[in-house]
């Protein structure tokens, strides 16, 4: 039973029960085979439930991986190449915080943080990812992102530390064991969509896609060719699947359920949220960043704060345990 | 109370937030110039989280990322060279801010490496984290409470310097516009 | 290695941190790069105060709170920094710390 975060005594980590190699290795290996599905399922949503959606983004993979990488004219290689290499290594960090199994790869005092931390440097490895090639629609692409991130992150914030208040603790382990008698979905249900919405929008993905936008020619990655292009495509897929397992272990009880044993309820919960994900996501048009900022503030600042107030007062009651 | 591991990595970050902040005023591309400030401040960051000072640690790294991007937007803005591609020197009295800065640095070290320090008093607490909440909450509620009310001016008077577009330009002189007139459209009134 | 010296060592450089900063703020011509150097010095404080709270006084919350306080320093020297930037920008197509001197005796 993962401590609650009260006593403030750490839970065990994954790093100090298995070892540091082999723990960083399985997260590894959990962000590979999440972001897998996710690009398989997202595949589906878009061209049916049949085998060649399942093979395509392995045959992508590989043609990306064996296609010569192209350049532009004087790009700024050093942090071009430091935006491409930081999407995938920051997808991988966001998902040490989460509880696959019941335990974290790192166990802080501030696993919450940590995830939104990660989310934020995304910001500046999009950016980069923009800049780097010098070309113009890729830098359009890099500050439709920035003007996107100024829209979704506050309620995203608030959406991560309705969760974090509810439980008294800000691990994630210990909001798991918080939902112990009612899953957070119930009381947070603002808090959960806004979540699952700003994860679409922080790997530009679905409605959310204007900074990598057709009109733009996919913008932020029109210049990404080859390896660059698996790199950075691998790590939005990694994210989108780190943030539906982030919104398991948030929203939906992490690994609680009867019989079977706690991983697999926890892949299937994973695996349903992200099938609802892209079902949802692919049938919503394309939201223009300058228009959803304004509901961004004007709708979803105020109704993640109102949530908020909600899950505040039911813990004054004592709702929650 | 650092184990050995957490020394090396306390001397490799410091060197490299003290590098990133020089890189700051050498590089030539204002891009570079950011993100080197950004190193600076994510190494801090690293330093506090070895200090077991997990909390500030992630948030300082937060933060400063955002405010790092929104800087960018204003580089572009506003420099007139920001890839660095036609370097330019844009400094003014720059024998005698150096001679500022190193006397600073050479005061405070010498007063670092006189100063009989004290010993630590207490021990470290269970969860630095949930001290500084209980600290925010209890005895210290008060800071709490000034800070909030400065950044609530620091917004406002940033939004009045920073528009030039009020009330009366958006809904006509007397207010009698059924929808603002923005610059951008954003669905709502 | 002694804890006072590892102490002193990161002050050391928080100290280096400072200087730069200050030759920065000073020097820099263009409003955005100033902003930088200012944001140096406090990246200085934050470093000091951790190192205070760690190797001073743990048991006590209030190293922690100045490193608060640096953080929220820092947020509003930014928004009223760029804000002000933006307002004599529009008023004068000035983006340099020489041509915005009317403060200056």
């Amino acid at each position: 039973m993962p401590d609650p975060g009260v006593s403030g005594a750490e839970p065990l980590s994954l790093a100090a029960a298995w070892g540091l190699v082999p723990a960083v290795l399985a997260v590894v290996a959990a962000a590979l085979v999440l972001g897998t599905v996710f690009a398989i399922v997202d595949n589906v949503a878009i061209n049916g439930a049949r085998v060649r959606s399942a093979a395509e983004p392995f045959r992508t993979s590989l043609r990306w991986l064996i296609q010569q990488r192209r350049t532009t004219l004087s790009p700024d290689r050093l942090l071009w190449r430091a935006g491409i290499v930081a999407v995938p290594v920051l997808a991988v960090l966001s998902l040490a915080v989460v509880p696959i199994g019941g335990r974290t790869l790192l166990t802080t005092s501030a696993d919450l943080v940590w995830f939104n931390a990660m989310e934020a440097l995304l910001w500046a490895a999009v950016w980069l990812v923009g800049w780097g090639p010098n070309a113009v629609h890729a830098l359009v692409g890099g500050y439709r992102f920035l003007a996107q991130g100024l829209a979704y992150e506050l309620p995203l914030m608030f959406a991560l530390i309705t969760a974090g208040l509810g439980a008294d603790s800000l691990r994630t382990t210990g909001i798991v064991a918080a939902q112990e008698n009612l899953w957070f979905v119930v009381t947070m249900p603002v808090a959960f969509v806004v979540f699952l919405a700003s994860a679409a929008a922080f790997t530009f993905w679905g409605p959310f896609a204007a900074p990598a936008g057709a009109d733009i020619a996919s913008g932020v990655i029109s210049e990404l060719s080859g390896v660059d292009r698996l790199v950075v495509q691998a790590g939005r897929a990694v994210f989108l699947g780190a943030a539906a397992a982030m919104a398991v272990a948030l929203f939906l009880g992490g690994g609680a359920g009867p019989w079977l044993g706690e991983p697999v309820w926890y892949l299937l919960k994973t695996f349903a949220v992200m099938a609802a994900v892209a079902a949802v996501g692919r049938r919503v048009p394309l939201l223009r960043p300058d228009r959803f900022v304004e509901f961004a503030w004007m709708v979803l600042v105020p109704a993640t704060l109102l949530q908020t107030l909600m899950v505040g007062l039911l813990v004054i009651w004592g709702f929650y345990p | 109370m650092l184990n050995e591991l957490s020394v090396v990595a306390v001397a490799a970050l410091g060197l490299l937030s003290v590098a990133a902040g020089v890189a700051v005023f050498v590089v030539d591309s204002m891009a570079r110039a950011t993100f080197a400030l950004l190193v600076s401040f994510l190494a801090v960051a690293g330093m506090l989280l070895a200090l077991e000072l997990t909390y500030l640690g992630v948030v300082t790294a937060l933060m400063m990322t955002i405010e790092m991007l929104i800087m960018v937007v204003f580089m572009i803005m506003f420099m007139m060279n920001p890839a660095g591609l036609m370097p330019m020197t844009m400094v003014h009295n720059g024998r005698a801010s150096a001679a500022a800065g190193i006397t600073v640095f050479a005061v405070l070290t010498v007063g670092i490496w006189t100063i009989d320090w004290p010993s630590r008093t207490g021990s470290l607490p269970a969860d630095s984290t949930r001290q500084l909440g209980g600290a925010i909450m209890g005895s210290h509620m008060l800071v709490m409470l000034v800070i909030g009310i400065g950044l609530f001016a620091t917004i406002i008077s940033g939004t009045v310097l920073a528009t030039h577009r009020g009330r009366y330009d958006r809904f006509g002189a007397d207010l009698r516009n059924a929808r603002p007139k923005d610059p951008t459209g954003g669905g709502l009134k | 290695m002694s804890e006072t010296v590892i102490l002193q060592l990161i002050l050391t450089v928080a100290a280096a941190l400072i200087g730069v900063g200050l030759f920065g703020a000073l020097s820099q011509q263009s409003i955005v790069m100033v902003m930088m150097g200012l944001e140096l010095i406090v990246n200085g404080v934050i470093l000091a105060a951790g190192a205070a709270w760690f190797f001073l006084s743990p048991e006590l919350p209030d190293a922690q709170m100045l490193v608060v306080v640096a953080l929220v320093v820092m947020a509003v020297e930014m928004a009223m920094g760029f804000a002000a930037t933006l307002a004599i920008y529009r008023a004068r197509q000035v983006d340099m710390v020489d041509d915005a001197s009317e403060l200056s005796g």
